[in-house]
């Protein structure tokens, strides 16, 4: 965190002061590490196995906030018959299906046949029998490099969520003595993440592990919380939404979600990655979270909304959410009877994530794309794969500060350098339009705590640079002038669109305040909402963004507010704006114990009063429903939601320890090894995630498990000195300065073995391609011993590329195109590889050392 | 006369000629709360326009600017140190980290052998190098006992660290304390921060950290205390520091008193020798 958010972690230097305990857990030593209490190396890809053990380790010693878990979680709730764990099928829930490598979740269900709809993730998906992802090879089953295609489906069987989701289970059991309770469900399949598998597969001795079990345990409770902090080092794994996931396990066995000092903290990889999922530029999401429809046939509005989410708890007014939205989209043109042009959304019709579309470009099917703000060239995993995409283009639009790869491709790749290809042999024509920075322009940045803060335009942008709304907006106009007076109904959804700004400044930028109200959303009489309770499912308002309703309330950018800390209470509600209702802990009801008491006089955060609900923050619960309310049968919404139900997102108002629906790889975590490594799985018989997203094809070739060939781990990561793939920093003397070359960290025992001398050059070489790089020895990197061997890691910082005023190999050239099945997420952050000692080979002479490696170790020919 | 090139000095400013100048101001470096984001090295950059000092890989650890210059105001050294282990041993890693500055000695050498006036003490009793009097003689680069002052290759005047005078002047903090995100850059009235920084001593040796100490702010050290001094986690010399830096201009005085004394005797014997010949 100190690496990467050094502004971010002066609170966790403030924390320490004030007696906070710190361990930092990571592959390496790094700026955090040099301030934390303890920092335990652990073998990149093996995290489930360590927060397994931590579950088992308050699990076997009843060290659960057990009223909490009891009353707040779905501990209690008895499962079916037919669900078997990975306890009975040697690591496989029921459920999966070998042919299509995937899972379906029937059987995952809550006992008595109720399904649950889940508050996110897969949510309105394929239909059995559709067959989106023909060019998918998902986990181990077979699959071919056919190509994605979409066929037409029958209205086959679905499992789709029911219209009757009246949230709370039927079956319960209080006492948590049932066998097939959550409860005793998670004891079991916890119970082989022991210290001992702890040690053998992370890497992590016993004796850490306890002082690790006991300092959290001891810091839990009711006067206590305990914060976990994770980044992309969590996200970007095959498993990478399970680790999450596990880590939401142990958070609320222990009571710490909703409270003050508790959470699970998502660092992201950049600023305003929060409201870049808000407000999504993700292609299976609209603005709110909700989900993005799926080429169903006849699904209208109607249809949709019953798959989107469920009926109960505050997704049950998800109709008012997409309604409005669409009312702030298509404006007058939107009805009523024309659902709302509903039909005018367009449809998915499989994986059309990032990965899927560069395979996509590479097989001809895209023809242009627009960047804007992103340098895949050496950002994304499998570099040689991206830009060769990027070659196969008919056009190609960059908005960026800098002439970054992405856009100088066709002339300073790589694969000009191997003769791959030559600039005259690329037909891609690319546009490079200047972009403004951030503080050339006015907007917000949500950060991780879904705090928007506004930042003002502080000067104009130079020369021809102007801002992504300026260039949007402009693009919008241009295309409807073009369609102008066109009768084909596929036309009409641009021409509909409401697209109409103020314009301000010398450049004539559309007001980004105008667009903030928008998004706040306005009622039939044009007055600004003041929330999200304010919409309505008739058509009478119009919300940009439901989460972000009363970000504009009172007609105040209150996203703008800067009042000091010193001047307002410690949760500072007024500086900056918090969604939803500025809320500055989600769930915070949780704060308090059933009966509406803080758990303690040290934690307390908010509270029932009596008569009310009242604290430091705006309570996260309807303000007046006390704790001993109980839902009538028929409840919808939030009303179907107990007195005692802080998960208000949640059909049935509960943190779910046991997950039924919206993960498609199993309803709790299991550790499987990263889909490139040294050993093979202790755990169970399966050794990678069954339901990733594999792409065996030529160019993003595997290396197989326990390589001789490739018999290193390595893992990538950013430095303080450098912004992600460089286009920001590598360009700019000061900062290029500071770390001028890339380099690779590895320990001295590693540096003996391969013969690795520090500040001479490395090649670093995958299946994939090979890489140099200039080598840092040192104590910071330490090897593992993992099974009675000895387990190297190298460390590879991802910034360098082939432009700006510090050049050198791209880390992400080394890795393949492997996901998470869940997210389309790649494996960045383990992987094997070979390291040696001297440059690499120049020319064409670098794929054929690439070529032998393959040999050597048995992979396909590309 | 002696206390203007040695020992303790009450008020710096006044002694440099300034009538009701403001309270002494300088910097309180805290290391143990660095995390080595360099944020200072690129404020003062950006806010003093010194160029960029190259692009060489050092492989000294995270530090790539290697030492204070005249293009590096302000340096984070970064130093490693670990107790022996072996494969599967935790091991004892240690990652030190300092955000170094020029001193603004009590008894500033640099500015005392300023031949041209270039070098002056400002009424915050900071020590400023003025670019257009600089003749670039690099006197002051000897003198230095840290080794802060240099001179530009390219345009051969002397620059370095002027604690943000053109801040300061107006009511604002140097851009790298500004910059500094723990705080580990702490700036204001001298007398200030060297109370925070026993503070903050007595703190950590409470905790168990014994080795914590002050660099710098002694003022009978050799330069009179510094106006920029530091909270380190070892030796001076870890870091690059001099364990015990003297005021070049310290013997001065007794060199003048030799010197005359030498000259004297001299004179005395050409004397003499004269005599002698009668």
């Amino acid at each position: 965190m100190a690496e990467c958010h050094p502004v971010g972690f002066q609170w966790v230097m403030e924390a320490k002061a004030r007696g906070a305990r710190i361990f930092h857990i990571d592959p390496r030593f790094t700026r955090t590490s040099a301030v934390a209490h303890r920092h335990m190396p652990i073998r990149a890809g093996s995290d489930i196995v360590l927060l397994g053990a931590l579950i088992n380790h308050v699990l076997s010693g009843g060290h659960d906030l057990r009223e909490y878990v009891l009353r707040y979680t779905n501990a209690s709730v008895i499962l079916s018959e037919d669900f078997q764990d990975t306890e009975d099928l040697g690591g496989l829930f029921s459920g999966y299906d070998a042919e299509t490598s995937s899972y379906d979740p029937e059987t995952w269900a809550y006992a008595g046949g109720e399904q649950e709809a889940p508050a996110a993730g897969a949510r309105d998906e394929q239909e059995k029998g559709d067959d989106p992802d023909g060019g998918t090879s998902q986990g181990d089953g077979p699959g071919g490099p056919s190509g994605r295609i979409t066929q037409e489906h029958g209205p086959g069987a679905t499992y789709e969520a029911t219209s009757s989701q009246t949230g709370h289970a039927d079956e319960r059991d209080e006492t948590l003595r049932h066998p097939r309770c959550v409860y005793q469900v998670l004891k079991r399949h916890f119970a082989r993440y022991t210290p001992e598998m702890v040690e053998q597969i992370c890497g992590i001795a016993p004796d850490d592990f306890a002082e690790l079990a006991d300092a959290i345990v001891a810091n839990s409770g009711r006067d206590r919380t305990t914060a976990w902090v994770y980044s992309v080092g969590w996200t970007q794994h095959t498993v990478g939404a399970q680790y999450i996931r596990t880590a939401s396990i142990l958070q609320l066995l222990l009571g710490n979600i909703g409270r003050p000092g508790g959470g699970i903290l998502a660092l992201r990889g950049h600023a305003s990655i929060q409201g870049s999922t808000d407000i999504p530029t993700l292609f299976n999401l609209l603005p709110g979270y909700l989900p993005m429809p799926y080429a169903h046939h006849h699904e209208d509005l109607d249809t949709y909304l019953e798959r989107a989410a469920g009926d109960t708890g505050f997704w049950g007014r998800k109709r008012s959410y997409m309604v409005s939205l669409l009312k702030a989209w298509w404006g007058d043109a939107a009805t009523a009877e024309n659902d709302f042009c509903f039909d005018y959304l367009p449809r998915l019709t499989g994986d059309h994530g990032t990965y899927h579309t560069v395979l996509d470009q590479i097989e001809g099917k895209v023809k242009g794309y627009f960047l804007l703000g992103e340098n895949p060239a050496v950002g994304s995993a499998a570099g040689r794969l991206q830009r060769l995409g990027l070659a196969a283009l008919d056009w190609l639009v960059v908005r960026d500060l800098q002439l970054i790869e992405s856009a100088t491709f066709w002339k300073n790749s790589p694969e000009i350098e191997t003769g791959e290809l030559t600039p005259e042999g690329i037909g891609t024509e690319v546009f490079f339009l200047p972009a403004a920075s951030h503080v050339e322009k006015d907007g917000t940045f949500t950060n991780t705590q879904r705090l928007l803060q506004w930042h003002h335009k502080a000067i104009d942008p130079p020369d021809d640079a102007r801002s992504d709304l300026w260039f949007i907006y402009r693009l919008g106009l241009r295309i409807r002038e073009r369609l102008e007076g066109s009768a084909d109904p596929v036309d009409r959804p641009v021409l509909d669109l409401t697209w109409d700004y103020p314009e301000e400044g010398p450049h004539h930028d559309p007001s980004a305040e105008a667009v903030l109200r928008e998004i706040n959303g306005y009622d039939a009489d044009g007055n600004i909402l003041s929330g999200f309770t304010a919409l309505k499912d008739d058509g009478s308002t119009s919300c940009g963004c439901w989460i972000y309703s009363g970000c504009y309330t009172d007609g105040v950018n209150q996203t703008a507010r800067r009042k000091p800390g010193s001047e307002q209470s410690w949760v500072a509600p007024e500086w900056g704006w918090a969604w939803p209702s500025n809320r500055r802990i989600l769930y915070n009801r949780a704060s308090a114990d059933p009966q509406g008491r803080p758990w303690s006089e040290r934690k307390a955060y908010v509270w029932w009063d009596g008569e009310q609900w009242t604290g430091h923050d705006v309570p996260d619960f309807e303000k007046t429903k006390p704790p001993s309310y109980e839902p009538p049968p028929d409840a919808k919404a939030e009303a179907a939601l107990a007195g005692t139900d802080p998960f208000i997102m949640q059909t049935d108002g509960k943190g779910w320890l046991f997950v039924p629906r919206g993960l498609v790889d199993g309803p709790l975590p299991a550790h499987y090894e990263p889909h490139e490594s040294p050993v093979e799985n202790l755990l169970y018989k399966q050794q990678g995630n069954p339901v990733r997203q594999t792409y065996d094809r030529p160019g993003n070739r595997y290396e197989p498990v326990d390589s001789d060939v490739y018999p290193y781990v390595f893992t990538t990561y950013r430095l303080t000195e450098h912004h992600t793939a460089g286009g920001m920093s590598r360009f700019l003397p000061y900062l290029s300065e500071l770390q001028p070359e890339m380099f690779c960290e590895v320990s001295p025992e590693l540096a003996a073995e391969r013969g690795l001398v520090h500040g001479d050059w490395a090649t670093i070489i995958s299946a994939r391609t090979a890489i140099e790089a200039r080598v840092l020895v040192t104590d910071r990197v330490r090897p593992l011993r993992i099974q009675g061997r000895v387990i190297h890691q190298i460390g590879l910082p991802y910034h360098w590329g082939s432009a700006g005023a510090v050049r050198g190999d791209s880390a992400n050239d080394l890795l393949p195109i492997v996901l998470d099945a869940n997210t389309h997420i790649q494996e960045s952050k383990a992987a094997t590889c070979d390291i040696r000692p001297g440059r690499r080979p120049q020319g064409p002479a670098l794929r054929a050392l690439v070529r032998r490696y393959r040999r050597m170790a048995g992979i396909p020919e590309d | 006369m002696s206390n203007s090139l040695y020992g303790p000095l009450p008020d710096v400013a006044e002694d440099a000629g300034y009538t009701g100048a403001p309270e002494r101001r300088g910097f309180f470096t805290d290391t143990s709360v660095c995390i080595g984001c360099k944020a200072c090295e690129v404020a003062c950059k950006e806010w003093n326009a010194v160029p960029d000092d190259g692009f060489a890989l050092t492989g000294m650890s995270y530090d790539n600017t290697g030492a204070l210059g005249a293009s590096t105001w302000r340096h984070v050294a970064f130093v490693e140190q670990t107790r022996p282990r072996q494969v599967g041993d935790g091991g004892d890693t240690r990652w030190l980290m300092a955000s170094d500055v020029c001193k603004h000695c009590t008894h500033a050498a640099c500015l005392d052998v300023c031949p041209t006036g270039a070098l002056i003490r400002t009424e915050f009793a900071t020590v400023v190098v003025q670019s257009d009097v600089c003749n670039g003689c690099a006197y002051c680069v000897s003198a230095c006992p840290y080794g802060v002052i240099d001179r530009r290759e390219d345009d051969g005047r002397a620059w370095k660290c002027t604690l943000c005078y053109d801040r300061i002047g107006d009511g604002l903090e140097p851009a790298c304390a500004k910059a500094c995100p723990t705080d580990s850059i702490q700036y204001g009235p001298l007398d200030e921060l060297r109370e925070r920084a026993r503070a903050r001593l007595d703190a950590l040796h409470e905790e168990g950290v014994t080795e914590a100490r002050l660099y710098g702010e002694d003022e009978n050290d050799g330069v009179g205390g510094a106006g920029a001094f530091f909270l380190l986690l070892d030796e001076p010399e870890v870091y690059g520091l001099p364990p015990d830096p003297v005021v070049t201009t310290r013997d001065l005085p007794a060199m003048w008193k030799w010197a005359g004394g030498a000259a004297l005797a001299l004179a005395g014997g050409v004397a003499l020798s004269f005599l002698g010949r009668r």
